[in-house]
């Protein structure tokens, strides 16, 4: 038996190195690139160049007769058994949806979109047989943009008769959860101040480091498969629910998942055209993406046009607040496609005492790649509006932006406190998390050289950007999610089972694919149930494992998850209980249990969790009215969501000669409530703000006006490197702000990076340059869009937003400044 | 079909490849290699960085039969052995929390190790530079660095 009072002090809260890393660091993965099957045949798929054509024929002989091919099929080879790619979230009931196949035989709606699939001995056979499909089409006008979708003069679906998919909108007045925000604004108009701008939140790529694989087995009673996803069980649901095979033929794995940031939150048409594939050959395939084929058919995230009015009144104290969305959903309203930027309605209001918030979104269709979440999902663009529309009020105003925010904010003592977006946020200290960051980051001393350089007239100026954000997370309580129409609930299942030696076997239905789950989750059970850290094993992605569960995305698996797990071990030492006053014929009130042991109060008689376990594997003894196990499951439905914060601090210089931009220093105090594991929190902010600060400076996919994505390779979409980057100053309140609505007094904190960052970066660049008459730089702050601003303030020209900073969205000129790259 | 005969990990192969098959199809089809991984299709990524004779490459960049007669240590050659006696740089990635989902890790820690070969010393700015052609999406880089510093004995291991 384990000693287990020799244990070490409290897991939770100490930095434990990683249970996943030695297989990662020695190359002995499971990628699902990696499973090899018996007889296994390998899939290329034949891709639309246009993106909107009617399909007129597909000649397959020539790759037919190619070496080693054994199929070539197209979408008129296959019936309902192809199934369908699923909206889970029409966000109206009006909401127009088109059908979404996964392998069209009639229309295509993207550059991109499959066609047909070749099914060979090997994937560069396949490869080299696609070439030789000869597809014949009809090309179609492609509607591009959001503005010239909402013209509905092009439509990317003409069958739907508009590219208008829904229209979303919540109202504080009409909700009864604040006043008319119009009123505000036509009282600020008067007497006080408004603020009216568009910006812009251009298309990124998740690009996630691992391609997206796809095996499917048919052989044996279930069919398998193994999928690079973050949503096993939300895809053996769709599966089933659109192609006809019942759930309990169905398993899904989810091996090592090589990164998803969202990205990999989908139901693909890939995996739904290796499935029929599968299925009809009777035969293991595989399919592996290249990454130019991810880049331009994995579902890109963001693009949005944001309308915004803040009113205010001359102290800079928020009366209202209007938004006006156009997010792009692309192609195809995909799984929660819709309900990205709904996700950010709650949020324009941050961490703000707002009396009145008016939000509209407008989705449109375009022919360009589908949209769905990317990391943060809807909280990036509503934090990045609303923290750029605070430092402009601060400039108007003429004081400092943390003054600005400090005049708006929610103070500590207001906790719980309900928004005018209608959520109640249980804690959080801005003060206290401003407080840390401004001395971490010396704010002081910046600002002073700020000022030193401004009066020199250095060539290279120095900005100052803020960002206090807040998030809804841990997604989601399962009723507030009905009542905005998603198609499924927001609860976590878990199971613990103790083995017969002692061991602890612990099932999450979270999903996990870098975040370090193995490592956190053994750290909650070690200390909740008196085990050492080494003895419990985390199970996860695999239905036939786990097979309740929905999955990692919206920073939820510590939060609903791991909430579950504490409500499993807690039963399972309930059942303990049990069993060990029995053994130690005493009674249960006399019992103690600590580290892993129950005493009799008073006696030195005691037994361990292990030794529990032990005996009820043996069944020799134990209560009549007691089952001889002590495994436990739990289903744990959050009952709010939980709303980490935090406040970020950048410094960045600009060389107004020649506008390249610099980071010199990044700060943030996040106040995630109770950290389990301070050193996955800390590379979770890190990879956070990176993406965050890819937004703000590098990032962004464009397609042309005929539709082609012209950043489809690593070439030209520029992920960021080790080079451009520099090393963060990550630290946290003294006294953190426990959440209320869990066990473990957990924020997430998945998200909280990329959400915060992207705004704190841009108010920098703004900062640095704003005495020279700017006040926007549209994203990403690309040393050319620097330069042209500053080369127009001095110009004299316009520096009122909108129209002229958005000059990308002015006729012809798509998705580039003017002039631009053309 | 072209014969090539090499080592990797310390083992003598040969085989008949196609003279178009690159160095990690090879490692991952004909070897099972797999902990070598294919991340991108324009050799940025680096996802794929092995050493060829002792130097890293990015294994999509080479054709297998340019490394006929060669060389080649991957990933799972560089430990001793799988259970324990992790090279510095892979126990440094552990210690620093230098990777998160680890699809890159592989690629990282062989261009590491040959930086270190290169520099044993190096300034961060150095590691940056010398880590620039591997991709990262998880981690922020912020500590990759730290892992590589760790393993040259310039920092104290991980800060949370």
């Amino acid at each position: 038996m384990t000693a287990t009072q020799d244990r070490p002090a409290a897991e939770i809260g100490k930095d434990r190195r990683r249970k996943e890393d030695q297989r990662l660091i020695t190359g002995r993965t499971r990628w699902t690139d990696n499973i090899t099957l018996p007889g296994m045949l390998h899939l290329a798929m034949v891709r639309s160049p246009f993106a909107h054509a009617n399909i007129t024929s597909v000649d397959t002989e020539a790759a037919k007769a190619s070496p080693n091919v054994v199929a070539v099929l197209s979408g008129k080879d296959f019936g309902e058994e192809l199934g369908a790619c699923i909206n889970a979230w029409p966000i109206t009931p009006d909401q127009k949806t088109p059908v979404h196949s996964p392998m069209p035989a009639g229309r295509v709606a993207f550059a991109g979109e499959i066609v047909a699939v070749v099914v060979a001995r090997s994937a560069a056979e396949a490869r080299d047989a696609a070439e030789l499909v000869d597809v014949e089409y009809d090309e179609l006008p492609a509607v591009i943009g959001i503005k010239k979708a909402l013209e509905d003069q092009v439509l990317a679906h003409p069958d739907l008769g508009t590219n208008k998919s829904a229209l979303w909108v919540f109202d504080s007045g009409e909700a009864g959860t604040g006043t008319d925000a119009e009123a505000a604004i036509t009282e600020a108009r008067a007497n006080g101040i408004v603020i009216e701008r568009e910006y812009r939140q251009q298309r990124l790529i998740p690009a996630f480091m691992e391609p997206r694989s796809v095996v499917v087995d048919p052989t044996g009673e279930q069919i398998t498969m193994w999928s690079a996803t973050q949503i096993p069980h939300i895809l053996r649901f769709a599966l089933a629910a659109t192609t006809g095979v019942p759930e309990s033929k169905i398993r899904v794995i989810a091996p090592d998942v090589g990164g998803g940031f969202g990205g990999k939150l989908q139901v693909t048409p890939e995996e739904w055209v290796a499935w029929a594939v599968a299925r009809r050959l009777a035969k293991p395939v595989k399919y592996t993406e290249t990454r130019s084929e991810s880049l331009m058919a994995a579902h890109h995230g963001r693009d949005q046009v944001q309308t915004l009015t803040l009113a205010a009144d001359k102290d800079g104290k928020v009366t209202g607040l209007k938004v006006h969305l156009d997010a792009d959903l692309g192609s195809y309203v995909a799984i929660v496609g819709g309900g990205v930027p709904v996700l950010g309605a709650f949020m324009f209001n941050a961490i703000y005492k707002f009396p009145a918030y008016r939000f509209e979104c407008q989705t449109v269709l375009t022919n360009t790649t589908f949209t769905d979440a990317y990391r943060g999902a809807g909280r990036p663009e509503a934090t990045y509006a609303i923290e750029r529309l605070m430092d402009e009020l601060a400039a108007e105003v003429g004081v400092d932006p943390l003054e600005i925010r400090e005049r708006n904010w929610i103070t500590h003592e207001e906790f719980p406190f309900t928004t005018v977006a209608g959520l109640e946020y249980d804690t959080g200290n801005y003060e206290a998390a401003t407080a840390k960051a401004k001395e971490s980051f010396g704010y002081d001393a910046l600002r002073a050289e700020q000022k030193e350089r401004r009066e020199r007239g250095d060539r290279v100026q120095l900005g100052i950007g803020v960002s206090t954000f807040t998030e809804m997370c841990g997604l989601a309580p399962s009723r507030v999610l009905g009542s905005l129409d998603y198609g499924a609930g927001g609860w976590e299942h878990a199971s613990v089972r103790m083995t017969p030696l002692g061991k602890v076997e612990v099932v999450t239905g979270a999903s996990a694919h870098g975040q370090g789950h193995e490592t956190a989750f053994s750290q909650i059970v070690a200390d909740r149930l008196g085990v050492p850290f080494e003895d419990v094993e985390v199970l996860h992605g695999d239905t036939q494992v786990a097979p309740r569960g929905l999955d990692t995305y919206g920073s939820r698996s510590l939060v609903v998850g791991g909430e579950a797990l504490v409500k499993a071990v807690d039963k399972v030492i309930d059942k303990a209980k049990h069993l060990a006053a029995h053994l130690l014929e005493a009674s249960e009130d006399d019992l103690e249990y600590k580290g892993g042991r129950f005493t009799v109060a008073g006696t030195d008689q005691g037994v361990a969790i292990q030794e529990l376990a032990t005996a009820a594997f043996a069944a020799h003894n134990y209560p009549e009215d007691m089952e001889p196990s002590l495994d436990a499951d739990a289903t744990y439905d959050p009952v709010n969501f939980n709303y980490p914060h935090g406040t970020h601090l950048c410094a960045m210089e600009v060389d107004t000669e020649t506008g390249a931009v610099k980071m010199r220093k990044y700060t943030c105090c996040d106040d995630i409530g109770t950290i389990i594991n301070p050193l996955i929190v800390a590379g979770q902010v890190h990879g956070g703000l990176v993406q965050g600060i890819a937004q703000a400076l590098w990032e962004e996919a464009v397609h042309d006006e005929a539709g082609t994505l012209v950043s489809g390779s690593f070439v030209d979409y520029l992920l960021p490197t080790a080079a451009d980057t520099i090393s963060f100053d990550v630290v946290h309140t003294d006294d953190p702000s426990i959440c209320t609505t869990n066990t473990l007094g957990t924020k997430g904190v998945g998200e909280a990076g990329t959400i915060a960052s992207t705004p704190a970066v841009v108010n920098a660049v703004v900062d640095a340059v704003r005495h020279l008459g700017i006040n926007d730089i549209q994203m990403p702050c690309t040393p050319e869009r620097v330069w042209r601003a500053i080369q127009g303030s001095r110009a004299g020209g316009a520096t009122d937003t909108p129209p002229d900073a958005m000059p990308h969205f002015q006729e012809g000129a798509l998705n580039q400044d003017e002039g631009a790259g053309q | 079909m072209t014969k090539i005969e090499l080592t990797v990990d310390g083992a003598a192969v040969s085989d008949d490849v196609e003279p178009r098959m690159l160095l990690v199809q090879y490692l991952r089809e004909k070897l099972g290699k797999t902990g070598t991984v294919i991340g991108c299709d324009t050799s940025n990524c680096g996802a794929c960085t092995v050493h060829l004779d002792g130097t890293s490459v990015k294994s999509c960049n080479v054709l297998a039969v340019q490394a006929n007669g060669r060389t080649v240590t991957t990933i799972e050659g560089l430990a001793d052995t799988a259970e324990g006696d992790l090279h510095p740089v892979q126990e440094a990635f552990r210690e620093c929390h230098g990777l998160q989902c680890g699809f890159c890790t592989p690629g990282m820690i062989m261009q590491a190790v040959d930086l270190l070969g290169e520099n044993p010393h190096p300034t961060e700015e150095e590691v940056r530079l010398g880590m620039e052609g591997n991709l990262c999406r998880c981690t922020g880089y912020h500590n990759i660095v730290q892992s590589v510093l760790h393993a040259a004995g310039q920092t104290e291991g991980a800060t949370a």
